[in-house]
């Protein structure tokens, strides 16, 4: 057993709550309505293809990216288009949805149905790197940045190590730690497929200890592929942060304003190494994924496959929510987003789906800061919270941003633990976005 | 109906009153050790600055027309902290000016809670030596168990037989090591006794309400200094453990130096300010006019927070190491 990793600045150890580990992963039932957005990933949104009355199947692709950061979206069930038009977000965003009643289960031909694993790795780098941009897939941990950018290494880019990201260091959150449960080999095959794309011979999986099955199911499956490699880190929080893992692992520092690719590294999340499997090795877009329903508000905590569209309300309906719901979170508790909306679709992003009891919802009253310097103990970027808010407070951006307010990954530990309940993050994210509007 | 907010959506169980709470029960073993040795007058004189504190501070809230911040506990913390750092046989009236002194002007006039420069405590301690500079050097003999206090008789403190003493010798007549370390000893109410000021500090450290760096290093750079000083002239006065024992250190650097709202917020700015302070209580109590230098030392490393502060920055990940 090698040493647990972990980062070393700030960092975290709010309650874990993973009531649903134990739940194996079923599949939801198919919506009556699929609301598909057409942006479900960071850049442009993708152009529709479709109009209304088109009949569509299961993987048919009905939106084209636009672009290099952009992404195809696929459809996720089979039956007619009855509408191409504004929708609300989970984030209460209006964008494009393509909605399609559902007709069937009819899947394109070209999908390889059978549930045996194809271990054979026949494709050239380039060719993965097509397929996987052919089936839109993107980054399943939360941000949906689209996955063939960031395995098409540029020019004068070295690439050395790649990490799957295993650890979901969010509360409540149990999907990925299912997958690598029940799929683990799938998603070493997913990380020897990105290897490949990459032009490199090693993985690391990357796996927090409070995940002690998902670790044996690795340890024994990556025995017999060469170049892959579990490390097991601490269960920390922000852990599955993308420079923190980074630093976890390998002991390298991203620096301000630099992405992994800087130093060396690409991290993928362990959702997203599975979706390049099935897309690659069972010609299967990403139309579909896992999603944690939990939280204090559900009676029967599950893990779902869900097509992507199916309302939310449709999962929550599933799990027996209790009576008085005070929230609805999309996410995790800690970076999620509260929804009012509880018909929003999943999209390829959401990783969960949170109800939190009336009783349970804190509404935190900003108290005087006390200088009590647990922002800066605690934030995992080396910064000053307490300075930036109050910069911001003065409408000081280009000082905040002086001070690499721009390195805060909006993690939230500072809001977290601060005892004086200021909303430290909403003041950092105001001034980023007061600053970038500005360029 | 459902709520919606920013990221997150929970929180640490950890807010300013229960922190302030810990550091309440924290100041409790020094409390019972004051009235264990100085009976009832301590008891008074703990009551009086904790009520007066409250009180001060719920009037400045009522004249500043803000909602009071009683509630918060921390005008408990400043009540206890000055009663502690004042002779057993205050009279009633002085110690409220001192509340005055510490709320009022150090706090209030700042902007209330975490606004203020000073440490309240000690600038109500620091007003109250000027203004009555012979009741607050009058040191009784401290009478276990005696609550009364019958028979007090006044005392000099460890200090101050050491500042007059003509010639500083082993010889001269100052309290055992046990006696120091229990606080069987003249001094301030709450910083005779070193053992209850250690339990108190364990406690601080267990519920992480303050980081080892402070008192570490502040307690830590007096030694060494006083170590230095003694091995090199053979002068009892710099005896390190006498030192380290007498006066209001520990108090000074366990309760006062780690104040959150008058100390740096890096560890390096904590690190500089600690051993600032023990420089400089170093060099009042050999060098200065007074026996003790603790209260003066903090206050004047209070002044440079904001300095340190804005140059003594943490580290921003990914810049600066290999």
């Amino acid at each position: 057993m090698s040493k647990i990793k972990t980062f070393h600045v700030g960092g975290i150890h709010p309650d874990k709550f993973k009531i649903s580990s134990e739940a194996a992963i079923s599949d939801a039932p198919l919506p009556q309505t699929a609301v598909i957005p057409v942006r479900q990933h960071i850049g442009a949104p993708a152009k529709i293809l479709v109009k209304k009355g088109d009949f569509v199947k299961v993987g048919s692709l009905i939106a084209d990216a636009d672009g290099i950061i952009s992404a195809d979206v696929h459809s996720s069930v089979s039956g007619e288009v009855i509408k191409v038009e504004d929708g609300e977000t989970s984030g209460g965003y209006f964008e494009k949805m393509i909605t399609i009643r559902v007709e069937g289960d009819e899947w394109e031909e070209s999908i390889d149905r059978n549930p045996e694993i194809n271990r054979e790795i026949t494709l050239s780098s380039e060719e993965i790197i097509n397929i996987i941009r052919q089936s839109g897939v993107v980054g399943m941990g939360g941000a949906g940045f689209p996955t063939p950018v960031k395995v098409d290494v540029p020019e004068g880019k070295k690439v050395d190590c790649l990490i799957i990201n295993g650890i979901e260091c969010e509360p409540y959150l149990t999907a990925d730690d299912r997958l690598m449960q029940e799929c683990a080999e799938q998603i070493v095959i997913g990380a020897k497929i990105l290897n490949k794309a990459l032009g490199i011979q090693k993985a690391i999986i990357a796996v927090d200890e409070n995940k002690q099955k998902a670790i044996e199911n690795l340890r024994k499956i990556t025995r017999s592929y060469v170049g892959v490699n579990v490390e097991v880190c601490d269960t920390k929080y922000p852990q599955g942060a993308e420079k923190q893992l980074i630093a976890a692992v390998t002991g390298r520092e991203v620096p301000p304003g630099c992405l992994p690719i800087d130093v060396n590294c690409v991290v993928q999340n362990a959702g997203t190494a599975f979706a390049v499997y099935e897309a690659v090795q069972k010609k299967k877009p990403l139309f579909e994924r896992i999603v944690t329903v939990s939280g204090d508000g559900i009676e029967n905590p599950m893990n779902l496959r869900v097509r992507i569209g199916t309302p939310a309300s449709d999962l929550i309906k599933l799990c027996r929510p209790k009576s008085d719901i005070g929230k609805i979170i999309f996410g995790g508790p800690m970076m999620g987003t509260a929804v009012i909306n509880a018909d929003a679709p999943i999209t390829k992003t959401t990783s969960g789906v949170l109800l939190m009891e009336e009783k349970s919802v804190f509404v935190p009253e900003e108290g005087a800061c006390i200088r009590c310097a647990t922002c800066v103990n605690v934030c995992p970027q080396g910064l000053e919270p307490y300075a930036i808010a109050e910069f911001t407070r003065n409408g000081e951006y280009q000082e905040a941003k002086k001070i690499h307010v721009l390195d805060c990954i909006e993690c939230g530990c500072c809001s977290y633990s601060c005892p004086a309940r200021i909303s430290l993050l909403d003041y950092c994210k105001l001034a980023k976005y007061e600053i970038r509007k500005k360029k | 109906m459902l709520k919606v907010s920013t990221a997150p959506h929970v929180y640490s169980k950890t807010d300013t009153v229960s922190i302030m709470r810990d550091v309440i029960i924290a100041l409790i073993p020094a409390g019972i050790a004051a009235v264990l040795f100085f009976g009832i007058d301590a008891l008074i004189t703990i009551v009086t600055a904790v009520a007066g504190c409250v009180a001060m501070e719920y009037i400045a809230c009522k004249m500043s027309k803000i909602k009071p911040t009683t509630g918060d506990l921390t005008a408990v913390i400043t009540g206890l902290l000055l009663a502690y750092n004042l002779p057993c046989n205050m009279p009633v009236w002085m110690t409220l000016v001192g509340c005055f002194a510490a709320i009022v002007i150090a706090k209030f006039s700042f902007g209330g809670l975490g606004k203020n420069l000073f440490n309240p405590a000690l600038v109500g301690r620091v007003f109250l030596f000027v203004s009555f500079p012979v009741q607050m050097t009058t040191w009784l003999k401290p009478q276990f168990l005696d609550f009364m206090m019958a028979d007090a008789v006044s005392s000099p403190t460890t200090l101050g037989i050491l500042k007059h003493a003509p010639e500083k010798t082993a010889a001269l007549e100052i309290p055992s090591y046990l006696d120091m370390f229990t606080g069987n000893i003249g001094g301030s109410l709450g910083e005779v006794s070193a053992l209850a000021l250690l339990l108190g500090l364990v406690w601080l450290l267990y519920r992480k309400v303050i980081s080892w760096h402070i008192p570490f290093y502040y307690v830590a750079t007096f030694f060494m200094l006083n170590a230095a000083f003694w091995l090199y002239t053979d002068d009892f006065g710099y005896e390190p453990i006498t030192q380290l024992l007498s006066g209001g250190l520990f108090l000074g650097a366990f309760f006062m130096a780690t104040d959150y709202t008058t100390t740096p917020m890096s560890i390096n700015g904590k690190i500089i300010f600690a051993i600032g302070c023990a420089i400089l209580t170093f060099v009042i109590r050999h060098y200065g006019a007074y026996p003790e230098g603790v209260s003066f030392a903090i206050l004047i490393m209070n002044a440079f927070v904001p300095l340190i502060d804005k140059t003594v920055r943490p580290r921003i990940f990914g810049t600066g190491r290999k």
